[in-house]
């Protein structure tokens, strides 16, 4: 693509990461959550690797399809984990640790610090769907480098 | 427009027009008793604000978890089937 292109691209690309982490993080209090924040993730994914039209060695499929593997076996083992009671308990919530924070009934804005496993799996959630519109994104970048233009 | 199409379509127009006139007012579905356990425990039990991320991830956690191995075959789909149309051109791909 061309130099504008290839500028904006870089100018928008930490902005875009991190309002999708924002969208992650606060997946529990507000609109939002992991299969949002890793789509808008993966846009700035792809906004980055369509401008250099290459593949890129911080952006390659190998990590990718790493990543999206360890965060399935991370969703799947924090359900697995509350086990002691049944599958998917919340065993993190009204607890005091990480995440287990009490809240109060009705509305109100919310603690960051409460939600028990719902932040773990958002976060494993959105790295999957991240890493997976990545690596659709990069096969066809390939495809296209190899077989279309030679 | 011929007849035999017109007539088709009047008569999905008119049972849309209608099921969308005769629908039920917003917030007050017929059965209301799950709707109303999670808005009274899903805050105390889950220890989230947002009701709906509760429920996708905690009462209704299974159901990700089968949404998450679906986007997970696909890509194994699209990771294969990109793999084979290289490798039929002979590109070197170390990287697939």
């Amino acid at each position: 693509m061309s130099k504008i292109v290839r500028t904006i691209a870089d100018l928008f690309f930490p902005f875009v990461i991190v309002f999708g982490l924002y969208i992650v993080f606060h997946g529990h209090l507000t609109p939002g959550g992991g299969f949002q924040g890793g789509a808008v993730m993966a846009s700035g994914f792809a906004m980055y690797a369509i401008s250099r039209r290459i593949e890129h060695k911080a952006l390659s499929k190998n990590i990718f399809s790493i990543i999206e593997s360890l965060s399935l076996l991370m969703f799947a083992g924090f359900a697995a984990a509350g086990l002691m009671r049944s599958f998917f308990y919340n065993f993190l919530a009204n607890s005091g640790l990480l995440f287990g924070e009490t809240v109060l009934f009705g509305s109100n804005a919310g603690v960051l610090n409460t939600g028990g496993v719902i932040p773990f799996m958002n976060i494993a959630v959105a790295m999957e769907v991240a890493s997976a519109f990545a690596i659709v994104v990069s096969c066809f970048i390939l495809i296209s480098i190899y077989k279309v233009d030679k | 427009m011929k007849l035999r199409y017109f007539l088709p379509c009047l008569l999905i127009f008119a049972f849309l027009f209608l099921s969308a006139h005769n629908i039920r007012d917003f917030g007050s579905p017929t059965h209301s008793e799950m709707d109303t356990y999670f808005l009274r425990n899903a805050q105390e039990q889950t220890g989230a604000n947002n009701v709906v991320s509760a429920v996708l991830f905690d009462y209704r956690g299974l159901d990700t978890l089968g949404e998450a191995t679906v986007l997970f075959t696909a890509i194994s789909g699209v990771l294969i089937i990109s793999k084979t149309i290289l490798e039929d051109d002979n590109v070197d791909v170390k990287n697939c």
